[in-house]
């Protein structure tokens, strides 16, 4: 069975916004990524280093607004939703399979490199802009939020300005 | 009504909804092809658009749809958790992201689509999600500063621009629509399609038409607060409107004879303004309190005689006509308002030519709510404000 097309792109993003819509009705909250991530790290951290997660300013700071320990998250179920539904969808449309993607004019070792150190770097800027395209630039912008507006915007400056530097990974 | 937490689906099963809502997420990132690198990052070579496609459309329709069920009431926004805005790290954070969009090939949503179907890449990419967050919480003190700077609330875009929430939104609904033309042409020039981009079509012509309804209706969608307070400023309305009165005089017997407790006043005096003259069973309330959900609760509840109050009539026919217009019903205001109770009640004089029926009965009973009111005032605990409860739901990332 060859590879299903993708959905048409607008009826995508109308769905997409009518989920948006729906979470915020139900929830009163957008949808997330990045939160999931910092709540893993904080998770294996108190398990691996209980005594420095009980000292350090960020893990601290990060107990006080969440109760109930790191993995009891409403991101956390919303990322392993993600896991699913996406799982879902490529067996579905018949695109699942251990594939690695990179540019045609790549190296494996190029694309491995830009993805762990690109992780790496959304990993500190979601933090530091507290979320990433989902949970600050996306449902920012359906609640018009201007720091979320305002994240959105610089993340998409900053991948245009640096874009032609590595066009070989890409193109 | 919304937001639904806590009040209808309760925490635990908010983790539920939660998981709910992402299976429906990562499905339609997955179909629509948010799960490879190639798709996602032809919006920085221009070769494929498609992100930026199901991104604006996506973020379009849930504004629009959180202003239109903002407006028919169905959804407090007090309560909607609004991205705080911290100005520097916002913008750094925002760059560091975009450098890594262009490195990594994903962003951290699409990474777990694109690893949930056997990407390998995004595996990697995930565990450098994972590296880099740890790197920030163990160097969390380098960054605290610039993390904590320039914090200017949780403002809304309009606000932050000083226009009005359907400008903004109809102006942002139409560069959308403007973007999806131009990268249309963008990306047929880059992939040398030579077939116009934009053709007129029944696809096409639906498509912007959708479009340009959803843009302007944005004017249609008006925030409710600002169109309800039109209606009760508009002048002469509000003096004209008909609302249930209550005379000083039953508004003195009720104070002193109440012993099925019914009667509560929702006092719209600011609280500097009180002049000595604190009311039992009174809370004091703001215009703003009438929007919120929870505080406005206390209107619902049945067998209750609740009546307006302020110095003058016309701010309680103000209230009134709004709480009206808010759904709530068996309102009553103070005839006269407080000024004319005082008056009329507490520092009653019996006028010299009177006739006999009113020497009888109205002033015999004011002559005694003159004598025993001013101790029930005085002993009176009043509630205080009515206060916003529910808190702002925690969300964000």
């Amino acid at each position: 069975m060859e590879e299903k097309k993708y959905m048409n792109s607008y009826l995508a993003g109308f769905l997409l916004g009518l989920l948006l819509l729906a979470t915020i009705f139900i929830t009163g909250r957008g949808l997330g990524a990045s939160g999931a991530l910092k709540s893993f790290t904080v998770a294996a951290m108190d398990t691996v280093a209980p005594a420095h997660t009980g000292s350090a300013v960020f893990y601290k700071e990060y107990a006080g607004e969440h109760s109930g320990g790191p993995l009891k998250n409403w991101l956390v179920f919303e990322v392993l939703g993600v896991l699913i539904g996406a799982f879902i969808s490529g067996l579905v449309s018949d695109r699942l399979g251990l594939k690695f993607e990179k540019g045609p004019s790549a190296t494996n070792k190029m694309r491995i490199a830009g993805a762990l150190s690109g992780g790496l770097l959304w990993g500190v800027g979601s933090q530091l802009g507290r979320g990433c395209t989902s949970g600050a630039a996306l449902s920012g912008m359906a609640v018009m939020s201007t720091g979320g507006i305002i994240t959105m915007g610089f993340i998409f400056a900053g991948a245009y300005a640096v874009a032609y530097f590595f066009r070989k990974l890409w193109i | 009504m919304g937001p639904l937490v806590p009040d209808i689906i309760s925490a635990n099963l908010n983790y539920i909804a939660a998981l709910l809502i992402g299976v429906l997420f990562g499905m339609i990132l997955e179909q629509a092809g948010f799960s490879s690198t190639k798709k996602l990052v032809g919006l920085f070579y221009g070769y494929d658009f498609t992100v930026l496609r199901v991104f604006f459309t996506a973020g379009v329709t849930a504004m629009l749809g959180v202003i239109a069920l903002e407006h028919f009431g169905l959804l407090d926004l007090s309560l909607v958790y609004i991205n705080p805005t911290f100005i520097w790290s916002a913008m750094a954070g925002g760059l560091i992201m975009g450098l890594g969009f262009v490195l990594g090939g994903f962003c951290p949503g699409t990474s777990v689509c694109a690893a949930a179907i056997g990407k390998i890449d995004a595996m990697v990419f995930i565990i450098g999600a994972l590296l880099g967050v740890l790197l920030f919480a163990e160097t969390y003190p380098a960054w605290e500063h610039l993390y904590k700077a320039g914090s200017w609330g949780s403002p809304r875009i309009f606000e932050t621009l000083g226009i009005s929430q359907s400008l903004f939104a109809f102006l942002l609904a139409a560069v959308a629509l403007s973007a999806f033309w131009a990268v249309s042409i963008i990306e047929n020039k880059v992939n040398g399609v030579k077939e116009a981009p934009v053709r007129f079509t029944p696809y096409y012509l639906a498509l912007a038409s959708a479009g340009l309804l959803m843009a302007v209706s944005s004017f249609a969608f008006t925030p409710r607060k600002e169109s309800i307070l039109k209606a009760a400023e508009a002048p002469g309305f509000a003096q004209a409107y008909k609302l249930d009165m209550m005379t000083p005089d039953e508004f003195a017997y009720r104070l002193m004879n109440d012993r099925e407790d019914r009667l509560r006043i929702m006092d719209f005096r600011p609280e500097a303004e009180h002049a000595g003259l604190d009311l039992p069973k009174s809370s004091s309330f703001t215009m703003d309190n009438l929007f919120e959900k929870e505080t406005s609760k206390a209107l619902l509840i049945r067998g209750r005689i609740n009546v307006f109050a302020a110095e003058d009539e016309l701010t309680e026919r103000k209230m009134a006509i709004i709480a009206a217009r808010l759904g709530y019903k068996r309102i009553k205001i103070l005839k006269g308002g407080l000024k004319e109770f005082r008056e009329q009640i507490l520092n009653f004089k019996p006028a010299k030519t009177a006739s006999a029926f009113d020497r009888d009965n109205t002033y015999r009973f004011r002559e005694k709510a003159r004598r025993e009111l001013p101790a029930l005032l005085k002993n009176s605990k009043p509630a205080g404000p009515a206060v916003h409860k529910a808190k702002r739901i925690l969300g964000g990332c």
